[in-house]
């Protein structure tokens, strides 16, 4: 068994996990490929949201496919970049929002 | 960022020996990728056999005025190898009878043959229907005696290609020198200033794409999108089409790729990313490559890996287009260069 819990190569496996659930990874694949299609959002954009989202659950098999995808598409490092600060934003927010529930509780217990 | 050949530098992968000997071994010696002839063999496409020539595509010479870190050629300033008005004179002979539709002139840097413009003006009397110029762009902007580059191509009615990596500054000086971008945005500025690339101008210019680093091209149409809308946005510059090129594990990608440790990845996306159906439509099979010194190969790359056609005819003073068709196509595996995605050739993706 491997020593580590992430092994780089095992990314390009990913569609073995059909191998024991045909019919659950086709569909998941299916659904997954048409997801990244064109539509009312661009391949561009979604590929940039993938890899913001990529970041937010940490996954680091994610992150390497949608920063190949967004070198790829021609996406910049700039660009990459403020997509990450986009999660990294929301993520902060997440928890500076709840400061008011904070607030709340300490004004109801020692205002 | 280089300055110099792998030539001048007498670096191991100068010689195309060492080259083949890498890309069979390790990873494709030990089975763990399989090599490209039992690849085409799983759908029946080998032997790979020149159809019908249609594009005869000649280098003229391989110095540069540039040193592009990825550049397939080894070319740059201190090459010295050029192609002589006697071999221009053959190539000619063979421009006059071939029943191929478009002549493809490249290097290097082409313009730098000090007969480039001579054999141009004869080989243009041909009245070959699609004529070719690979031109760097900052070729145009870096010697006075350049300068009427522009006015010289429309006179003798040359579509011209040239590359562009990227639409910013930074990836482009990046993988081609420091200034290349602003000189390549003023070259195609000229060129759109005497109809170059404008809507219905029957002045072709094209852009060619090539990825920065160890990943492949996205899509071709997209990418032209994403192309035109930039650099007409920030630039006021207008191109006809843009052709996505994959860079093949040669010369110095090859290099890059090794010393970046990048090497077994970049193998493995393009073996990932076969298709046959680009097989099928590989330019080695409707294309001959010239060299500067009048040797015949099936493509610029097996040029530069000096793997010669698989022919009686070796040289262009013995050429026979009939001879010439049917012969099995030399190959390795930089080939899956080529047949990655949606292919990949000089003009573009081709499945």
């Amino acid at each position: 068994m491997s020593k580590t819990y992430y092994d780089p190569a095992d990314l390009r496996k990913f569609g073995k996990i059909s191998d024991w659930n045909e019919e659950l990874g086709s569909k998941f694949f299916e659904y997954y490929n048409s997801v990244f299609k064109e539509g009312a959002l661009s391949e561009r954009e979604k590929s940039l949201i993938a890899l913001a989202v990529a970041h937010t659950i940490q996954c680091p098999y994610c992150i390497d496919a949608y920063t190949g995808d967004g070198l790829q598409r021609g996406i910049t490092k700039e660009e990459m970049m403020e997509a990450l600060h986009v999660a990294g934003a929301i993520r902060g927010g997440a928890s500076l929002v709840h400061g008011v529930q904070m607030m709340n509780k300490v004004n109801k217990l020692d205002g | 960022m280089v300055t110099k050949s792998l030539h001048k530098r007498e670096n191991a992968l100068a010689q195309s020996k060492k080259q083949l000997e890498i890309l069979s071994n390790g990873i494709f010696q030990n089975g763990e990728l399989p090599t490209f002839k039992d690849k085409i063999a799983e759908t029946g496409q080998f032997p790979l056999k020149a159809k019908t020539l249609e594009i005869l595509q000649i280098n003229v010479g391989y110095m540069c005025n540039q040193v592009c870190e990825h550049c397939h050629v080894d070319a740059g300033p201190d090459r010295k190898e050029i192609m002589t008005k006697e071999t221009m004179q053959q190539c000619l002979e063979v421009i006059k009878n071939t029943g191929a539709h478009t002549l493809d002139l490249t290097g290097g840097a082409p313009e730098m043959n000090p007969n480039f413009r001579w054999f141009v003006e004869e080989a243009a009397k041909a009245g070959i229907k699609d004529f070719i110029v690979r031109s760097n762009l900052t070729i145009i902007r870096a010697n006075k005696k350049y300068y009427d580059l522009p006015e010289f191509f429309k006179k003798h009615n040359v579509h011209v290609v040239s590359s562009m990596p990227h639409w910013t500054r930074g990836k482009t000086d990046k993988q081609r020198g420091d200034g290349v971008f602003d000189k390549s945005i003023k070259a195609l500025q000229e060129l759109n200033a005497i109809g170059y690339g404008m809507p219905d101008s029957n002045l072709r210019l094209d852009l060619v794409y090539n990825p920065s680093g160890a990943f492949l091209p996205g899509n071709q149409t997209s990418m032209e999108k994403d192309f035109k809308k930039a650099l007409m946005e920030d630039f006021g510059i207008q191109f006809h089409n843009l052709f996505a090129i994959t860079n093949l594990p040669i010369s110095r990608f090859l290099d890059y790729l090794i010393a970046s440790e990048n090497y077994e990845d970049y193998m493995y996306q393009l073996v990932d990313a076969y298709n046959p159906a680009a097989v099928a439509n590989v330019m080695c099979t409707n294309t001959l490559s010239v060299s500067w010194d009048g040797y015949l190969y099936d493509c610029d790359f097996n040029q530069m890996l000096e793997l010669p056609v698989n022919s009686k005819v070796k040289h262009i003073s013995e050429y026979n287009e009939d001879l010439l068709e049917g012969r099995n196509i030399v190959i390795s595996q930089h080939c899956y260069g080529c047949t990655a995605g949606a292919g990949s050739s000089c003009q573009g993706t081709v499945a």
